[in-house]
This record gives C-alpha cells, structure tokens and sequence, in this order.
C-alpha cells in the first residue's frame, strides 16, 4: 500500500443556478509512495487546488476516501502541512513568531529555549538569519514565501502540500527559491504533493507529474515520469535528453486541453472518464514522442 | 494632500488670534453714555439694577448684570477660567467641586461604561462573527437596537437600576456597544480563510485560535468599531450628566447655565473639549499599539 493514497476521490459544488451539481472532478485516484515528489499540472479552475484542499483536510470531498501511512484522513492535522500560495503568514506577528507558532503547536511537550533552538534552525535553513524580528510586510514576495517553507519543514509533517508555491513570486527569485526548495527536499526527503501550472518547475522539482484535463469533470489523464535524474539544478537540467520531451509532451497536453475550452454549461462529460491514466515514460517507451 | 507651504503651526496660532480678536469685538459694549436719556429713564435703569450711580454722580454699566448682558467676551471666560483653574482641587461643598475632581468623575465614569460595554460587544462580536447563522438570527434585533439614542434608555435604566450614578455608566455603555458589537462581527466573519486554516492545520486550541489568530486578526477592524463607539459615548456622557444631576464636566455646563454665568457655560465647553482630547489621544495609543499592515 502506498504512503499517500487518494482513494476515488470526486468533488461536486452546488451549482450556480441552485439546481444540480457541478462535478468539480471525478474518480481522482492517486498513489504517492513515502519520500516522492509528486505534481499535479493543468489549467485554472480544473479542481487541483480543491484537491489539494482536500488532502490538506481544509474542504470535503464528496466520494472516496484518503488514507496516510495506512490510516484515513480526516480534517486538517499537523501531518499535512500546507505552504499556500498567498504565503498566509500571520501580519501581524513577526518572522520568528509566525514559525514559533507552527512549532509550538506540532511540539508542545518541548521547552521554551528547544523550541527557540528549532524555530532559529529553520529561519537560518532559508537564509533569513537577521531578519527573524521582521514582520510580513517588511519582505518581499520571495521572502514571505521562504518564512512558508521554513514553517512547513519546521514541523516536520508526513506530507508537504505546495499550492503553487512560487506562483506570486517574480520570475528571477522564483529560480533561486526552487533551488533552495530542493536542497532542503534533498536532506529531508518529504513526500511532497504539489499544484502548479508552471511546466518548468515540476519538471525541476518532481518524480512524477500528473496532468489534469479541465473541469468540469476534470480527472487525472495521465501520469509523466521524470526520468531526470537526482540532483538536480536549473542549469543542468536543461541539458538532459528528455527535459525537453517532457516539456513538449506536457504543454502539448495543455494546449490540446485549453482548446476544449470549459464548456460553460457543463457539457457533456468526457466518454473515457473511467479511464486508468496514460503512464508516459520517455526512458521505457519512446514511442509517445508526438 | 496639496501642496501647501508653511509652518500649520503659526496658521493655527494666527486663525486663534483672529478668533479671539474678533470674538473680542463682537462682544464689547462701549460705556453708559447718560446722553439723550431723561433722569426718569435714568432711575428707572438704575432701578432695575441695569447702571449703577458712581462715586462721582456719573453712571456705569451695573457690572453684576454685565455677565448676563449678551455674550461674555473672551477676558471674562479667562477671567472665569483663571479662578476655575485656581480652585481645581478644591471642595467647596457636596455639589461644589473643583474642576480637577470633575474631570476625573467623567473621565473615570466614561472609562467605565465603555471599558465594559468593548468587553461585551467584542465578545458577542467574535461570537456572532464566527457563527453565520446566529449572525443572521441577531442581526434584526441588533439593526432595531443599534439607532435607539443612549439618551432614550435613561428613564427606563433609571428606573430599574434606581442609581443616578450607574445609570449614567450605563447610558455610556449601551452608547459604546453597538458600533463595535457590528464591527467586530464583521471583522471577524471577513477575516482572511487563509488564518483561519493555518490554525486548523495546526490544530490550535479553542483559546489559542482566538487569542493567536482570530482578535489579532480582526483587530484593526476591532479598533474602528471601538472608534465609532468612543465618540458616540463621549456625545453621551454629558448630556447624560446634564439630566442625571451627576457631578462631572456636563453637569458643570449644566449648573453654571442654572447660575447665569455664560462665562461659566463657555468655560465648560471648552473644558469638554479637551477631556475629548484627552481621551482620544489615549485611545490611539492603545490603538498603534494592535493595528498591523497587511
């Protein structure tokens, strides 16, 4: 059994004209195994960031079920832990205090000078040595979003969630911080779940890449591989055979979804909603070149 | 902000002196001029104590009836301000207090009501913000009670407290309540979800979600509603002194007015005044001090 198992997983909203519901997405069956990092990519408003949610215990799901480390989730929990793209750090505490939360709500048995010690690792972790009695505001984007990741890894949770992390963030920091994201992936080896739209940072960061088709009635259509070896850096990965393949294939994917377009009136649903995924693996098969 | 130059100081003392100039003038009366006025008109006037008949057979303006005579000009308010001030700490009798001793009544009654009605109306507030339903269920009620003067409740609070003292307390709490019992419902129930789930995910005690997140939170909209109702409450402590007979700055106005002595009336005013400086001042204190920027 898989560390993470998104089990069946189908989201419906109460449709706008009050009659019915929406199917936000269907049948979402995912397998993460402990230590993977996995991405799910596809357009605005197909579901992923709901998905998300729902792993994170923050929304219900409507059917399925979730199972961590062999038991079911339910709501949120300090095994779950979330780095939002809007950074949700509290403004009106200060770098030190934001992670000091977190910490001392996953740690509550540890003394006042230990808890100070963890907290301080992880701000020095993310470069932030000097700044830790600044507030939010006092920082930029890049840094907001470092104090995030600094919070999520301090508590250590059995899952990160990244919803589109470094989506707010200028394009030159947002390299550098995905550096640094996956050097401190590197020394803990987290299972990570994240949402994106920027093909280029899941090609950087994940093991596997699952592509979503667009809501309604999203579903999972198929499951990329990176066959890019560990470690990886921006530079280096540029030149490995397949970074392209991959790319290709997946904005491929994303332009020959957009054209559906979503159907304002929902439509019909997808004819191959059950299914399985298409698994694309460029090192096994290279007939998927289009 | 426009792009004016100069010291706004030197402004304010200049507008001041134009003020106090013309207030000046406004307000003089030039000597009793006797001329064109027969004796009988005369010892009529003097009869009615208008003049009185000087040492040297002349008349003058009776300066007893001069305080009631049109408005004091600003001489007689600092002459009467002067004394005021001279005898602030003293007690003169039981309704006879220096001014010092009735600042202090209404600044330490206005503390109480408002203190007191902050604590429930936030309270209620955060209740009402984080439940939508009860919101909805209250908010009638609150929308009826909310125009209803301060003033209004006075007889009925009279009359069930029976205590002229605690009712002008409560005449300033039920003024201070329901500004900030609307505001903080609203800050609360509009606070970022965002907050909201980092606190869930972190999963923090009932108390540790209220104090660390939610009034922290909704503080700065917290602060706006307690703004609203501080001024609403500082209009309704003097008239509540004013009718209750109780001993502070309204009452002064108010006794001064029975007295005759406008000189009194306006020195009272201006007394008020700077009790709401006072007051305000503090309270942006207080306010810096839980307001942060997005």
């Amino acid at each position: 059994m898989a560390f993470l198992e998104i089990d069946h997983v189908s989201k419906y909203f109460p449709s706008h004209t009050g009659d019915g519901q929406v199917c936000i997405f269907n049948d979402v069956t995912i397998k993460i195994d402990k230590g993977e990092f996995v991405t799910t990519i596809g357009h605005s408003g197909c579901g992923k960031t709901t998905l998300l949610n729902i792993i994170a215990g923050l929304e219900t799901m409507s059917e399925g079920g979730i199972i961590l480390s062999g038991k079911e989730v339910c709501g949120p929990g300090l095994d779950r832990m979330v780095v939002f793209q809007t950074f949700s750090l509290m403004p009106w505490m200060t770098v030190f205090q934001n992670i000091r939360l977190a910490v001392k709500a996953a740690y509550p048995d540890w003394d006042r000078e230990k808890i100070a010690a963890h907290v301080q690792k992880y701000v020095d972790l993310v470069g932030l040595r000097g700044s830790e009695t600044k507030r939010p505001t006092a920082l930029s984007g890049g840094m907001k979003q470092r104090v995030g990741l600094a919070r999520a890894f301090s508590i250590e949770p059995k899952v990160l969630l990244l919803d589109e992390p470094f989506a707010q963030i200028d394009a030159l920091t947002r390299g550098v911080i995905q550096e640094e994201l996956i050097q401190m992936w590197n020394t803990t080896r987290n299972t990570v779940f994240m949402v994106t739209h920027d093909v280029d940072e899941a090609i950087l960061l994940s093991d596997r890449i699952l592509l979503m088709t667009n809501g309604p009635s999203a579903r999972i259509a198929e499951i990329v591989d990176v066959t890019i070896p560990r470690p990886r850096s921006r530079e280096s990965i540029i030149e490995h055979p397949h970074y392209y393949k991959i790319r290709n294939h997946i904005i491929h994917f994303l332009v020959r979804h957009a054209k559906h377009g979503p159907s304002g009136d929902g439509g019909p649903p997808d004819q191959s909603v059950s299914e399985a995924p298409l698994q694309v693996n460029f090192e096994r098969d290279l007939s998927v070149l289009r | 902000m426009g792009g004016g130059k100069g010291n706004p100081w030197l402004i304010s003392g200049f507008l001041l002196v134009v003020f106090l100039l013309a207030w000046h003038f406004f307000t003089l009366r030039g000597a009793f001029d006797p001329r064109g006025l027969t004796e009988e008109q005369l010892q009529m006037m003097e009869f009615n104590g208008d003049i009185v008949r000087t040492a040297d057979g002349g008349y003058v303006w009776n300066p007893e009836k001069e305080k009631v005579k049109g408005v004091p000009g600003p001489l007689a308010v600092m002459e009467k301000a002067w004394t005021e001030l001279g005898e602030a700490f003293v007690k003169k009798g039981t309704n006879d207090h220096g001014i010092a001793y009735l600042v202090l009544y209404t600044v330490s009654r206005f503390a109480a009501g408002f203190l007191a009605a902050s604590v429930v109306a936030i309270m209620l507030g955060v209740l009402l913000g984080l439940n939508k339903v009860l919101f909805q269920a209250v908010n009638p009620f609150i929308q009826i009670l909310k125009p209803i003067s301060p003033l209004a409740w006075m007889p009925l609070l009279l009359y069930t407290v029976k205590d002229p003292k605690w009712t002008a307390v409560l005449v300033v709490f039920m003024a201070a309540l329901w500004p900030t019992l609307a505001t903080t419902a609203f800050g609360v129930n509009s606070l970022r979800k965002d907050y909201l789930h980092v606190a869930a995910i972190l999963q923090l005690s009932w108390v540790k979600r209220l104090y660390k997140v939610i009034l922290p939170g909704a503080a700065p909209t917290i602060v706006n509603g307690l703004r609203i109702s501080f001024g609403s409450a500082l209009v309704a402590v003097v008239p509540a002194e004013m009718l209750l007979g109780e001993l502070g700055v309204g009452y002064l106005s108010w006794i001064e007015w029975n007295n005759l002595d406008i000189s009194g009336v306006i020195f009272a005013i201006l007394v008020v005044g700077v009790v709401g400086v006072i007051l305000d001042s503090g309270f942006n204190k207080l306010a810096g001090l839980v307001t942060y920027q997005e």
